[in-house]
């Protein structure tokens, strides 16, 4: 599969404050996106994800370094008309409409009128901003200005969607909403490069991501292949026994009432609870097994470096 | 296309600015308040309407230039409205250009509204309508045209405050930089005249746009001078804009 971006070793160095100091932000970044894929790009607050992002978008130059979109030099506009971006934090003209925004954005593609139209209905059809269409932007909540930052992104039918904290500021049912939405564009057969926090949301939709930390990229890989299968522990709720009864078996987290919530961190021990808990007369409230999550590896890896 | 829809935010931008509707009514006063004046004042009353409203349309154009170009790029990126413009297929220099098509579309749209009330005035005393005063407007337009050219270059990497000042020092420049034409002409040759005929090529010379005596006092106005001035205003609109998007070019964008 050919890659929709490719980045090689990307550095760059601000000199900032009163008194300039230089801070290298970008340590030599390689990576490539494939066509077709989602891509988690995660990392620690000031890791240089967005950075990253607007290296490649060529709002800031890189020191030294290439980077390719679906082939071409990213220095090209041209290299941006298969491409929408949704930056951290929208922000917009807020006197304009949804509609006019829209229009506008649609207009720096050169869109025609019949084709904008009709993809403007559209946007604000997917985005759920459809009541919301006449309204002035200032008047939006952040959760609207974000969908209304997501449809401006895919006025152009882009095939490369890159979004920056898309799931920022949205309530769990907009979260779920957006979710769809950046699985849907892969069933179009889209690529998108997105930057979270919310390492489930990347967990849930991601097929590769890459770890930054300090300007390094420090994991980059399959999610399955990062993500192993095996048992971290398992999590027993049991009623009707005292916490003493499993000294030597699992670790008491908390008692509620006559519940004991358990972490068994031995597989075997588990068996060994179940009949602790069935001789005693006791009942099993619920049970479940905790795998290793991109969590643990996130905060293993950042830990680590 | 892209230029052009660039243009047009930037005119919807400038016409919601409070600051050009005060400087238009300044401006309407000023050019309804000549007529106070010239019955204060001994001398032709018509002649003192005419050159004290021109005068208005030119200052306060001028601030209008000034105050909405020092802040124009300057806004796009400090609520980094820049961030979405640029990952467009968007060349920076389109960008530049459109701001600046924008705003002179809103500085036209604004001296054609003072140009107006103006000839309005002059119209209720002389009871016809005096086309040579257009003239004169128009060059009072191209110089305005080529001051929101040098306000967007200094926003284009200073804040509005200083970019004011800057924009301000060059227009002030701009008027009294003719007075090296004199003294270039009474120097004898050597280093210090090249100094100066250097200097006096660098800096601006805006009394190229001044056709407001002339035309006031019916003088005539040697052949040719119509196209210079046209060709310089056009000329140095150019390589400021040009410079503009040199700088906006390197620019990072954090």
């Amino acid at each position: 599969m050919a890659d929709a971006i490719r980045i090689d070793n990307l550095q760059k160095k601000f000199r900032l404050g009163f008194i300039p100091k230089t801070r290298q932000i970008l340590k030599g970044i390689t990576f490539s996106v494939r066509e077709g894929e989602i891509f988690g790009y995660l990392g620690p607050n000031g890791a240089g994800k967005t950075t990253t992002i607007k290296c490649l978008l060529d709002l800031i130059h890189p020191d030294t370094g290439t980077i390719e979109i679906f082939g071409r030099s990213h220095l090209s506009p041209r290299s941006r008309q298969p491409l929408g971006f949704l930056p951290e934090n929208p922000y917009f003209y807020d006197y304009l409409t949804a509609t006019e925004f829209l229009a506008f954005t649609a207009d720096l593609f050169g869109l025609d009128r019949v084709e904008k139209k009709e993809r403007i209905a559209r946007l604000l059809k997917l985005v759920g901003l459809e009541q919301a269409a006449g309204l002035p932007l200032r008047k939006f909540s952040r959760g609207m200005l974000q969908r209304a930052g997501l449809a401006q992104a895919l006025v152009n039918d882009p095939k490369l969607v890159i979004l920056d904290e898309p799931l920022g500021g949205m309530d769990p049912i907009g979260r779920k909403e957006i979710r769809d939405i950046i699985v849907r564009f892969k069933e179009e057969g889209k690529t998108v490069f997105f930057t979270s926090h919310i390492l489930q949301d990347i967990e849930m939709i991601c097929d590769r991501v890459a770890i930054i930390v300090g300007g390094r990229i420090v994991k980059e890989g399959v999610l399955r292949d990062l993500v192993s299968e095996r048992v971290l522990f398992t999590e027993m709720t049991v009623s009707g026994l005292s916490p003493e009864a499993f000294r030597g078996l699992g670790e008491s987290m908390s008692t509620r009432g006559d519940r004991v919530l358990l972490k068994v961190y031995d597989e075997s021990k588990v068996d060994e609870v179940l009949a602790l808990v069935h001789g005693q007369k006791g009942r099993l409230v619920s049970l479940s097994p905790r795998t290793e999550t991109l969590e643990d590896i996130f905060i293993e890896t950042v830990t680590r470096t | 296309m892209k230029i052009g829809a660039i243009a047009g935010i930037t005119f919807k931008e400038a016409k919601r600015d409070r600051i050009l509707y005060l400087l238009f009514f300044f401006a309407a006063l000023g050019i309804g308040g000549a007529r106070v004046l010239a019955i204060l004042t001994v001398g032709d009353r018509v002649k003192i309407i005419k050159d004290v409203g021109l005068a208005s349309i030119s200052v306060f154009g001028v601030l209008m230039a000034i105050l909405i170009g020092t802040g124009l790029v300057y806004k796009e990126i400090d609520k980094k409205t820049i961030f979405t413009l640029l990952s467009k297929p968007l060349h920076r220099a389109e960008f530049i250009l459109g701001k600046f098509l924008g705003l002179v579309l809103t500085l036209f749209v604004m001296t054609l509204f003072m140009s107006l009330i103006f000839l309005a005035i002059v119209y209720a005393h002389t009871l016809k309508v005096e086309g040579t005063l257009l003239v004169a407007v128009g060059y009072i337009f191209l110089e305005l045209v080529l001051v929101t050219a040098v306000a967007i270059l200094f926003s284009s990497f200073s804040t509005p405050i200083l970019s004011s000042l800057f924009a301000l020092a060059f227009y002030l420049i701009g008027h009294l930089s003719w007075g090296l034409e004199l003294i270039l002409k009474k120097m004898t040759p050597g280093a210090g005249r090249t100094l100066v005929r250097a200097l006096y090529t660098v800096l601006p010379d805006l009394e190229n746009f001044n056709f407001r005596t002339e035309v006031v006092h019916g003088l005539p106005i040697p052949p040719g001078i119509y196209l210079s001035s046209f060709l310089y205003g056009v000329c140095y609109t150019a390589f400021i804009l040009g410079l503009a998007v040199l700088i906006f070019r390197r620019r990072d964008f954090i």
